[in-house]
């Protein structure tokens, strides 16, 4: 059979549905982000006007990195809980006797947890992008708009994301209980934090090689990580809790 | 209910044989293998059975073959052997109950059969479609199963619940297709009701309308009344009866005896390996003497003596409230035996011919098998 999207649409619209009544998920997708958003805010009213214009470029980048943060976290709960939380609760064997394939499964809940996580790390940056057109002085709000730094975060962001939502769903696969997939899905968001640490302690300095370079490695590991998600889904441990 | 063969002690020398011969005779039939009983006894998908309503199931169904075919099926945890040699057929139409105790392999059964778990050995055609990990999503969209546990998503609604299983199925028509589920679940009022604020048996039987949702081949339920109070459980077995009325094809597996008897074609007891396969009516025929329960005011002072030379008289056995008597034919022993009692000075205050349930059967079959596992 080939791939339906009808199938992982199901399993997408189940979720989004799932979510849109579960307060407690949708609170703690909106609390997260304004945590991460404050700091990197903050600092652009801070930057004096003395500031040399690379200075002033590598503080708005380091802001902009934090934010990047952000679609790593907000997925990583949701897709460390997508298999086993379904698991624990009893539904994923009635899913499993039809006749989705697992990668229409996992193509599905990976959709689930991607598209809120751009709606709020997108939005999460466009109220950054407000607040610096309102309230930044003029000489940092145009440094905030130059195009590379738009386009950085918009191609960093849906690859982030990506990221963590296939170690978050690995582990889910592996895992026997949700608390244990859910602290283990938040190490997902360490490797962006890691390159953020990186920058600010100068071992790495931001450049457009370094982007590019970035974004490509993150776009061959998304690509991998559903490959191998999907090797790891294995129906009949599932199903038997590991007896196989 | 009278079980003749279990006291060991029995009439006087002479007298016809007792108690210790009927275990005999009955472990002579009890030794015999599923497949023979099936095969040579009458116990073909489609048999004339008295007992259950509704049409008569087909052996071969639209596609050819059985609904559902094993042969020497096996599934192995590792050393654990969950249930093997298991080989059966089942006919388009049939209600087939798959009975045995817990750890039996009952479950493990119908997840093989689903395409769930890869069998060890063995093989099966589902729908008739052979069983194999690569003919999976085939036979999953041609078949349904009803777990043990509902498994519906609590926080959606009725309707939602389905909506999302009509799209694993990739199904047409999904609103009149919900309609129809929820009409034949008796639950078309509450559609728009979260899952999660349905009793345990309203919920069962949204997941009995969720297997409906995609007209399955074969629609496989297993433990449907698990948990159940007995309000909810005779609400699904209706509902399975009406199924049954409509010639679904129904794999039932269960460890409620009067459920299987009261809604299967054909029953199965499954303990690791399969011990028996037939009707419900057929079974005790085979394993079980008839018999008639006698009850006097006082015990007989020669019962030897009032019992010797009945015609159709295989047998007799002293009970607590009396006499239990294997006959050949009840209908001509029983005038024959009050007769004797009267000749004998007896108060007879009943005599009513021994009628034995699937229980028995079953609980005979399972006691013997562990005694053989033992020895």
């Amino acid at each position: 059979m080939s791939f339906s999207w009808t199938r992982a649409g199901a399993i997408l619209r189940k979720e989004l549905r799932d979510y849109r009544r579960n307060r407690f998920v949708i609170l703690t997708m909106a609390v997260l982000p304004l945590v991460f958003v404050a700091l990197p805010t903050i600092s652009l009213f801070t930057i004096k006007v003395s500031v040399t214009s690379a200075r002033l470029d590598a503080r708005i980048g380091l802001s902009l990195l934090y934010l990047l943060i952000i679609p790593a976290i907000v997925p990583s709960a949701l897709a460390a809980y997508s298999v086993v939380g379904e698991r624990e609760q009893g539904t994923l064997e009635p899913v499993l006797i039809t006749p989705i394939s697992r990668e229409e499964f996992l193509v599905g809940k990976a959709l689930a947890a991607l598209i809120p996580a751009l709606a709020v790390a997108y939005t999460i940056f466009g109220v950054f992008l407000a607040a610096a057109a309102l309230f930044a002085r003029p000489g940092v709000a145009s440094a905030v708009f130059q195009g590379s730094h738009l386009l950085v975060q918009l191609l960093f962001t849906p690859l982030l994301a990506g990221w963590s939502i296939w170690v978050g769903i690995a582990i889910s696969a592996r895992s026997a209980d949700v608390r244990v997939a859910q602290q283990l899905g938040v190490f997902a968001s360490l490797p962006p934090l890691a390159v953020v640490a990186l920058i600010t302690l100068n071992v790495l300095s931001p450049s457009t090689g370094l982007a590019l370079g970035l974004a490509a490695a993150l776009f061959a590991l998304d690509g991998l990580g559903w490959r191998a998600v999907a090797a790891m889904f294995d129906r009949e441990r599932l199903v038997t809790g590991g007896r196989t | 209910m009278v079980c003749l063969a279990l006291a060991s002690g029995g009439g006087p020398p002479g007298s016809p044989p007792t108690g210790p011969a009927f275990r005999r005779e009955m472990r002579t039939v009890l030794t015999v293998p599923a497949t023979r009983l099936r095969r040579n006894q009458g116990s073909t998908p489609g048999g004339p059975d008295p007992e259950p309503a509704g049409p008569d199931p087909e052996p071969a169904g639209p596609l050819g073959g059985y609904a559902v075919a094993a042969e020497h099926l096996t599934k192995h945890f590792g050393d654990r052997v969950a249930f093997e040699d298991v080989s059966f057929e089942v006919g388009y139409g049939e209600v087939f109950g798959f009975l045995g105790p817990n750890g039996a392999g009952k479950t493990t059964t119908v997840r093989t059969l689903g395409t769930l778990l890869t069998p060890t050995s063995g093989s099966a055609t589902v729908a008739g479609i052979p069983l194999s990990m690569a003919n999976g999503p085939q036979i999953r969209a041609r078949i349904s199963i009803m777990p043990e546990s509902p498994g519906l998503y609590l926080r959606l609604t009725v309707t939602e619940n389905l909506e999302c299983f009509a799209g694993l199925y990739e199904l047409d028509d999904v609103r009149g297709r919900i309609q129809r589920a929820l009409r034949a679940v008796n639950l078309a009022d509450r559609a728009s009701d979260l899952c999660g604020s349905l009793s345990k048996g309203l919920r069962q039987r949204v997941a009995l309308a969720r297997a409906l949702l995609n007209d399955p081949a074969v629609l496989f339920l297993d433990e449907p009344t698990s948990g159940l109070d007995p309000v909810a459980a005779r609400e699904v077995h209706e509902l399975i009866a009406s199924l049954r009325e409509r010639g679904v094809t129904i794999f039932l597996t269960t460890h409620r005896l009067e459920e299987a008897e009261r809604l299967c074609h054909r029953v199965a007891i499954l303990n690791t390996t399969l011990l028996l396969i037939g009707q419900p009516g057929e079974l005790r025929e085979q394993l079980f003497t008839k018999s008639l329960d006698v009850r006097i005011r006082t015990p007989l002072d020669d019962p030897g003596r009032v019992f010797a030379h009945l015609p159709g008289l295989e047998g007799w056995q002293q009970e607590p409230s009396g006499y239990a008597l294997a006959v050949s034919d009840p209908q001509v022993a029983a005038p024959e035996v009050a007769r004797a009692l009267v000749h004998a000075g007896a108060d007879i205050l009943s005599i009513a011919e021994s009628r034995r349930t699937l229980e028995d059967v079953y609980l005979e079959l399972i006691d013997e098998d562990v005694e053989a596992r033992r020895r």
